[in-house]
């Protein structure tokens, strides 16, 4: 019989959990769950290497361990640290963490513009959701902050550089799920920034796709999806189809509206990480509804924005209007489809390979 | 039985009296009431000609505004639409064109706004949503209409005239 493993009891805001020797406090509170789970920016549980980067899990250990009671002297990242037995964390009930977390959002906000009403990522957005729960709303930065050019990294991914916080994931992903890595962190410090070497493109490897997904802001977009609708108009779809490559898992969300898909996603989970990765075929080729089998709705937190207008267990009245009047249909005054010129048939917009222009839609009764 | 409001009276049944008989004197009383009605201030005024004054926060007919260069301000973010309870709005995003930085304020734009008046209850929630100041309620009326289909507005109907341009330029 194997030797049993020695678990270790650590305690997270007072709720006691065992885990085995080598877990980060961070999954150590994953495993507990709930409200003490530290936020993270940029760790990534199925990337190797990450986290460490944007200090928004910061906790409090309050006990160093058993043998050695004493608390640590500054507040550690969690996603980095690992446990000790007999470990006392302190996450939410730390006014000193809130206060710090509170610093690291201003400072991850420092540079990052406030282009949320344009950005495809708002509304599924990590750092629109940290800010949200734990920034301020007011800016103490009186500079000018750093701005990059738009960039199209390859005929698929848009490489927003402004919007970046450097957390990295996407160079893990490429590392990690392709053979080669054309994009990086180039320069240092202040001026550090993600791009490719002398204007490359990313499209050479099936699985770069990913680093939309793992993206927690949107320096990062889907160009195929670009501008096409915003996330809480869509319905988000579980579907899956019978990948030819290997590595890929298949599983996906597809974000329709009505038959058209607009975008395909990895599924995420809680964490905002995907469960399984997808490849660029499912992902940018893949946009009609035949091409997949679909689940059924996926479930959104209610909370999300994305779960507005998605109504759940609803009773539909019957339509009393027809059965009073012996089987006739009731005499429409006016059809909306006839006078609307949203959603013509003859924009399908989430056939278009890019983002939609001015080209694309016939002239708008004189309007320039 | 208690009653509701302590403001009923019993009704007067007593036979009239020869005053009351007499029938003209309460004519007279009730002429003079309406007679005396023609001195008095009149409570409607002779629309269109004369208009109500509306009250600053009144919330008439939607705008889409620009900016003092002419650029349309929305960027089709959404928010209104989202926000609005009668879903009235709706809405195509585009990308800016090169080219077109003289028509739209950022990369992004409405390509297609429409607001369907039918459905609008004329709340405000898209003015409080819009995070770029695009969509207002203007002081008036939304006019009416022979034809249902001519309350979906439109952006041609929604856009505020160009600020730079004359008026036989905007009608265009």
């Amino acid at each position: 019989m194997a030797e049993e493993k020695k678990l270790f009891k650590v305690k997270i805001d007072n709720i006691t959990v065992e885990v085995e020797p080598g877990t980060t406090i961070l999954n150590a509170a994953r495993n507990i769950g709930g409200e003490v789970v530290p936020p993270a920016m940029c760790y990534y549980s199925k990337l190797d290497g990450s986290g460490g980067k944007c200090r928004t899990c910061l906790v409090k250990v309050t006990k160093g361990s058993e043998a050695d009671p004493r608390p640590m002297p500054k507040l550690v990242a969690s996603c980095r640290t690992t446990v000790m037995d007999g470990m006392e964390v302190a996450n939410i009930t730390s006014p000193e963490v809130l206060e710090a977390r509170k610093g690291v959002v201003e400072f991850l906000l420092i540079n990052h513009p406030l282009d949320c009403p344009v950005c495809d990522q708002a509304g599924e957005c990590d750092l629109q959701d940290l800010s949200y729960e734990h920034g301020v709303s007011g800016t103490r930065y009186e500079f000018k902050r750093r701005t990059f050019e738009k960039e199209d990294i390859g005929e698929h991914i848009k490489l927003h550089m402004t919007r970046c916080i450097l957390c990295y994931r996407c160079v893990f992903t490429a590392d990690q799920l392709t053979e080669k890595r054309q994009h990086g962190i180039l320069k240092r410090g202040d001026a550090s920034e993600i791009s490719t070497y002398m204007r490359a493109s990313l499209d050479q490897t099936n699985f770069i796709g990913n680093v939309i997904d793992v993206c927690p802001v949107g320096a990062l977009t889907d160009r195929t999806a670009r501008f096409k609708n915003r996330v809480w108009f869509l319905k988000p779809v579980d579907a899956h189809r019978n990948c030819e490559d290997p590595k890929c898992c298949g599983k996906t969300v597809l974000w329709m509206r009505g038959d058209e898909i607009f975008r395909v996603t990895a599924r995420k989970d809680k964490y905002g990480e995907v469960e399984g990765f997808i490849c660029d075929t499912c992902r940018f080729e893949k946009k009609e509804v035949k091409d997949w089998v679909v689940e059924g709705p996926r479930k959104i937190a209610r909370h999300s924005v994305i779960s507005q207008g998605h109504y759940v267990g609803v009773h539909k009245p019957q339509e009393t209007v027809a059965r009073v009047m012996d089987g006739r249909q009731p005499k429409l005054l006016m059809d909306i489809h006839t006078v609307s010129e949203v959603n013509m048939p003859q924009v399908d917009l989430s056939q278009l390979e890019g983002p939609a222009h001015s080209t694309d839609f016939p002239t708008n009764k004189g309007v320039q | 039985m208690q009653s509701l409001t302590n403001r009923a009276t019993p009704v007067d049944r007593r036979p009239m009296n020869l005053w009351e008989k007499l029938y003209l004197p309460a004519i007279f009383k009730g002429m003079a009431i309406t007679l005396g009605h023609i001195f008095k201030k009149k409570a409607t005024v002779n629309y269109p000609e004369e208009t109500r004054p509306f009250s600053p926060v009144f919330r008439g007919l939607h705008i889409l505004n620009r900016d003092e260069e002419g650029r349309e301000r929305c960027t089709a973010c959404g928010l209104c639409a989202v926000a609005c309870p009668a879903e009235a709005i709706t809405m195509e995003a585009a990308e800016r064109l090169p080219g077109e930085e003289h028509l739209y304020r950022e990369e992004k734009y409405a390509a297609r706004y429409e607001i369907n008046m039918l459905r609008c209850i004329f709340c405000g929630f898209c003015e409080e949503a819009c995070p770029k100041q695009a969509v207002y309620m203007s002081e008036t009326f939304a006019p009416s209409n022979y034809q249902r289909k001519g309350f979906i507005y439109g952006k041609d109907d929604l856009l505020i005239a160009h600020p730079q341009k004359s008026i036989t330029e905007n009608k265009k």
